[in-house]
């Protein structure tokens, strides 16, 4: 029995080894770029491989073309205005699905909508970009038109106004990235409103507080930390959708959307479409800058997932879903 | 369910902690409760509403089109607006990537999940499971990167089939191995408590009286690895590659078509044929996964019916 423990406990630490060798490979790839690029990738906007056709050049020991300028300022401001978009419209629309299903549906019924999330989370992340790209943006676009030109020119709201072109940018990217999400929130939702201590919430109930009432005061507040893991979670999600976003945000480089409709690009989007670009590189600092922007992904979605199952686990022993929440 | 009974309480009174939760005159707080509800049930009709939109969207421009040439020829020239192009290989490749990573990602999934349930020393199997979950949070295009840097380039794999299963394993290692822990972890301790009073060896405990009863768990997360293996893109675009001709059984230096690609790659094709392959090709992911997700609902409930254990 040891021998077999020992041998599957090597088989399980496999995707442990996999975690680690991944963050090393993408570091060691990146290093050039880290120190070509410094900290003023952070806050830079330009996206210029240099010129591809001269020879390349050695600054301070990195081979780079010249002119070579990256800045991942666009890339993450736009990856974070998709999330916000996307939890905005995810998360009240998760955790109303959640409460139905816990609270107030016949099992069956649940079940469906159980059935529902589960073909949600299933669908094909191309397959919802190939939508979001020729039914959702072009639909979206063409309702939201007359609306957007009658939003008033003041601060904040400014935002919402202006061009909203063909359906290609963030409105789009964050609905799509919205049905993505969606599942994992509306799951990991009822698995916390599930765990909340049927006596509480009689007890509130033979009280005389209303069902709505009793979700709030007593089912909310009880596994309060654990939504705010869930949003964690969701957000984490969020930011690192590719294909999808890949199809439906623009992708444009060196700027961020300068209205809710404008074309944008996040980080995933942008490494999966300029890594074919990239290998025209000769430097290879492109690719190095790609994987760079790899790393700062990695780091925030680990970060998130992290925090999320922290939080979740200090709320209730629930076990939240992997991946998009299949 | 029990509906709130009309049992007035008089509102705010100065020791409710949540005096606002209960504030208003019965009326309002009951018509309060009602619109609540009403916009938890509405907020499910909305997520039902882009699904039907969606399977409808791609089922008009897909149906229309549908043909046995589309199984019976390869894509070969498709992006450039050939006769009688089809998804042969595509499908194909698609298949043979996804068994082989029910193979190789299942085996893994399920060996791990059966550690982490019942072997791992406790101190180290908290360790293990959270890098498995955090794991399953990793970008999938980060994966395929990191897949493309260390065994398409690095042990110079090149464009293969076993780099897209080896990345594509990683993906799916997390969901198999929490299914599998899950259902291991509902089969009831007394099965096993009563084989080993028995004194029936561990091994025997282990494969009769503890995977056996579960086996309708794991099924369920190895059916969903498959979903998830024909639906993924990121980690295949730089592994796999891509050929427009028929799959050849070589592990490496070979490139692999697979349907997502064209769903992504042929969409902004200037060619009708190719947007055709390409809704042709989502219309397929779809239906795939509609019936894998079937499938393993089923599984669960087979499981379940039949109680598993006493076999």
């Amino acid at each position: 029995v040891r021998g077999l423990a020992a041998g599957l406990g090597a088989v399980a630490l496999a995707p442990v080894a996999a975690l680690v060798a991944l963050a090393a490979i993408l570091v060691d790839k990146a290093w050039p770029a880290i120190r070509y690029n410094g900290l003023g990738f952070l806050v830079r906007s330009e996206w210029h491989p240099g010129n591809l056709y001269a020879n390349p050049v050695v600054t301070a020991g990195i081979r780079h073309s010249p002119g070579a300028r990256y800045g991942a300022l666009p890339l993450v401001v736009g990856t974070l205005e998709a999330a916000v978009v996307a939890l905005l419209i995810a998360l009240p629309l998760g955790l109303g699905a959640a409460v139905a299903v816990v609270r107030w549906m016949p099992r069956t019924v649940g079940a469906a909508v159980g059935f529902l999330l589960e073909l949600l989370a299933g669908i094909p992340s191309v397959v919802l970009g190939l939508w979001g790209a020729l039914v959702l943006g072009p639909t979206v676009a063409h309702l939201v038109a007359p609306l957007a030109s009658a939003v008033p020119n003041v601060p904040v709201l400014r935002f919402l106004r202006g061009p909203v072109g063909a359906g290609e940018g963030l409105l789009t990217s964050g609905l799509v990235l919205a049905l993505m999400v969606v599942p994992i929130v509306a799951s990991s939702a009822r698995e916390l409103l599930a765990s909340v201590p049927t006596t509480a919430v009689e007890g509130a109930l033979a009280l005389g507080m209303t069902e709505a009432e009793a979700l709030r005061a007593v089912s909310f507040r009880w596994v309060r930390i654990g939504l705010v893991g869930v949003v964690v979670l969701a957000f984490g999600r969020a930011v690192g959708e590719t294909m999808a976003v890949a199809m439906t945000s623009g992708v444009v480089l060196g700027t961020t959307a300068h209205n809710l409709y404008g074309a944008m690009t996040t980080i995933a989007a942008t490494i999966v479409s300029q890594l074919d670009s990239a290998f025209t590189d000769a430097s290879g600092l492109e690719l190095a800058t790609l994987a760079e922007a790899a790393v700062l992904l990695l780091a925030i979605t680990l970060a998130a997932n992290l925090l999320a199952r922290v939080l979740v686990r200090q709320a209730a022993p629930v076990s939240l879903p992997v991946g998009r929440g299949l | 369910v029990g509906r709130t009974s009309a049992v007035a309480m008089q509102p705010p009174r100065p020791w409710t902690t949540h005096g606002e939760a209960a504030a208003g005159s019965i009326r309002a707080r009951r018509l309060r409760n009602r619109v609540a509800r009403a916009a938890a049930l509405l907020s499910v009709g909305i997520l039902g509403l882009p699904l039907a939109w969606l399977l409808a969207g791609i089922a008009e421009r897909a149906v229309p089109h549908l043909g046995l040439g589309l199984i019976l020829h390869t894509t070969q020239g498709g992006a450039t607006g050939a006769r009688g192009a089809g998804l042969a290989n595509a499908l194909a490749g698609s298949a043979l990537v996804v068994a082989s990573v029910a193979v190789v990602g299942g085996t893994v999934g399920v060996l791990a999940g059966i550690w982490l349930a019942e072997l791992a020393p406790p101190r180290l199997s908290g360790w293990v499971r959270r890098s498995i979950e955090v794991l399953s949070g990793v970008p999938s295009i980060v994966l395929g990167y990191a897949g493309y840097l260390a065994l398409v380039v690095g042990l110079g794999w090149r464009f293969s089939l076993a780099a897209a299963v080896v990345v594509l394993s990683v993906l799916v290692v997390p969901y198999v191995a929490t299914t599998t822990e899950h259902s291991i972890a509902q089969v009831p301790s007394a099965y096993r408590e009563g084989a080993h009073a028995l004194g029936i060896p561990e091994t025997t405990v282990l494969r009769r009286m503890v995977v056996r009863p579960a086996m309708g768990g794991i099924t369920t997360g190895i059916v969903l690895a498959l979903a998830i293996g024909f639906g993924e893109t990121a980690p295949l675009l730089y592994t796999a590659g891509w050929s427009d001709q028929m799959p050849h059984l070589a592990l490496l230096h070979s490139p692999v078509g697979y349907l997502t690609y064209v769903v992504y790659a042929f969409y902004n094709e200037p060619s009708n044929t190719a947007h055709v392959l390409s809704y042709e090709a989502a219309f397929f992911l779809m239906i795939v996964v509609v019936v894998l997700i079937a499938i393993a609902r089923l599984a669960v409930r087979a499981s379940r019916r039949w109680g598993g254990a006493d076999r």
